[in-house]
């Protein structure tokens, strides 16, 4: 299915975007109202975007009392994307929420991370409410599927990859920071090959739904996502420039999975993975330590009885809960 | 609220002094109220350009563009029968309801004076340029006395009308010291013009709010 990226929608104030796509993901609520950084917040460059706005939101109380109820009357299922400066803030907020899935923004790069782990934040929050609850990763880190791992051990149900990498952009005849908070988020073309990797390397290492997110723009990005391990995609940056982006990627998506064979982009899944099906067992484990492998992971699936990686045929929304199936029947 | 988004095809492309008139089909867009504006897909560049409509010419569209940047020199580049996509209008506008308006622009921020002075019967206006060439602007509109720098509008401003403005920060802080109840509209970066990216806030009644949503243009103080 697809959604937005938290943070580059108000679906209140674009209800008609908001119904176009299969879920809204909300900005990040914090439990305390939050103005957000100092202009100026955000700067285009060659290869993609910068962003500052350092979590601006109403407030836990304030999202719960009025914003939450004004977006059920939207009529799209809702995806809550939780914030804090400690697992306990997080955990209590996920406590308040009821019939939505909840994201962890467990990576803004914005503002100062809470001293836990990441897991150990997934850990609390699992502990306070049994909706389904993704974790969205930074792929900033050594090891993006090492914190997958952790996460998915601490009781998540997804991972939403990624969120964006820190960038500086200078004002070409003053040679100063064009955002106030100098360093900002990059978001945009520049992020589609980092976001793909992640993917890439988190759906070998665990069995979670994964939103894939970061820089898509067309259908192709899109199935790309999916083909290196996405279950669902999301949109951010691409909705600034197109608020009609969600039918378009939609229908180059079904139309680009149609043309290399797949009957539904879903199907498509994983293919990525499959690369190394073609190449001979000499290859195989060139491609296996080049790729750090766990010893007994088969490249080929009919080694086994499972394929590369070991969810290749599984329902893509499994796992997800049913607020993350798509109420109004989308693919 | 988003409004609507189409590609439209360019009709003229004129320079007035060292700024660009850009006219553009209307397409199905409607112009909108004086001092709100549009997004322009500025072609090459990830992120379209906010422009306050300058004319409403007849089946037309036409936005006054100041060459400064990758994306603004992009838009001037186009040719006529080229096509970019547009979306809007968008914002809040000037309030039209006033008894004796005074116009007031500086630099590039005369833009929506045009359209405005047509929506008011051509009220008079006060315009301020940093230098002759681009004085030549002050064309696009009637009335308009010119100054040019060091003298600026504030020093030519009679204090007993309802300013409408649009210019530079500190010309707006300047004008609403001498004119508290100013309408006056304000500009910030902006990636989306319709709520979403929370890049255009603002300073608003002391808190910051985004500048798509609530203005551009801003009867009340700004902080």
């Amino acid at each position: 299915m697809l959604l937005n990226a938290s943070g580059c929608l108000d679906a209140l104030a674009a209800p008609d975007v908001a119904r176009s796509l299969d879920a809204f993901v909300t900005k990040t609520v914090t439990p305390l109202p939050r103005g957000g950084n100092s202009p100026v917040r955000i700067a285009e460059t060659d290869v993609g975007m910068l962003n500052s706005i350092g979590l601006a939101n109403p407030g836990r109380d304030r999202f719960l009392a009025e914003t939450l109820p004004r977006l059920r009357e939207l009529g799209v299922p809702l995806w809550v994307s939780v914030g804090g400066f400690a697992a306990a803030e997080y955990a209590e907020t996920c406590a308040l929420l009821e019939d939505v899935t909840i994201e962890l923004n467990l990576s803004c790069p914005n503002v100062d991370e809470a001293p836990e782990s990441a897991a150990e934040i997934v850990a609390a929050c699992r502990a306070a409410t049994e909706l389904p609850l993704y974790a969205k990763l930074s792929p900033a880190t050594r090891d993006v599927a090492e914190t997958a791992r952790a996460v998915e051990d601490a009781g998540a149900d997804g991972l939403s990859l990624v969120n964006t990498i820190r960038g500086l952009t200078l004002d070409e005849h003053t040679l100063r920071p064009r955002l106030g908070t100098a360093v900002g988020g990059l978001s945009g073309p520049a992020l589609r090959p980092v976001a793909l990797a992640a993917v890439w390397a988190c759906y070998r290492a665990v069995s979670l739904p994964i939103v894939g997110m970061g820089g898509v723009a067309t259908g192709r990005d899109a199935l790309e996502l999916i083909a290196a391990g996405a279950t669902h995609v999301a949109l951010g940056t691409v909705l600034f420039a197109d608020p009609d982006a969600p039918a378009r990627v939609r229908r180059e998506l079904a139309a680009e999975a149609v043309a290399r064979g797949f009957a539904e982009p879903s199907h498509a899944r994983g293919v990525a993975h499959a690369e190394a099906r073609s190449l001979d067992a000499r290859s195989r484990v060139e491609v296996e330590k080049a790729l750090e492998f766990g010893p007994n992971l088969p490249l080929d699936p009919q080694d086994s009885g499972a394929s590369i990686p070991r969810r290749g045929d599984e329902d893509p929304g499994a796992g997800a809960g049913s607020i993350a199936r798509p109420a109004h029947g989308r693919p | 609220m988003v409004t609507r988004r189409a590609a439209l095809s360019v009709v003229g492309v004129e320079p007035v002094g060292p700024y660009t008139l850009l006219r553009v089909r209307r397409g199905g867009l409607e112009p909108g109220r004086p001092g709100q504006f549009f997004m322009l897909e500025a072609p090459g560049r990830l992120l379209p350009r906010p422009m306050s409509l300058c004319l409403a010419p007849p089946g037309e569209l036409a936005f006054l563009v100041d060459p400064i940047g990758p994306g603004t020199r992009a838009l001037c580049a186009l040719g006529p029968g080229d096509h970019l996509r547009v979306l809007g209008p968008l914002g809040n506008g000037f309030d039209l309801d006033v008894e004796r308006p005074l116009l007031v622009g500086g630099g590039i921020g005369i833009a929506p004076l045009p359209y405005l002075s047509q929506a008011l019967g051509g009220p008079p206006a006060i315009l301020g340029f940093r230098s002759p060439r681009h004085a030549e602007a002050a064309a696009l509109l009637p009335r308009a006395e010119v100054v040019v720098e060091p003298t600026y509008v504030t020093e030519a401003m009679p204090l007993d009308r309802d300013v409408l403005a649009c210019g530079p920060e500190p010309m707006l802080e300047a004008v609403r010291r001498l004119v508290p109840d100013a309408q006056l509209a304000w500009e910030a970066p902006m990636a989306c013009g319709y709520g979403a990216c929370y890049g255009c806030a603002v300073e608003i009644d002391g808190e910051l709010r985004r500048l798509c949503v609530e203005g551009p243009v801003l009867a009340a103080a700004r902080s």
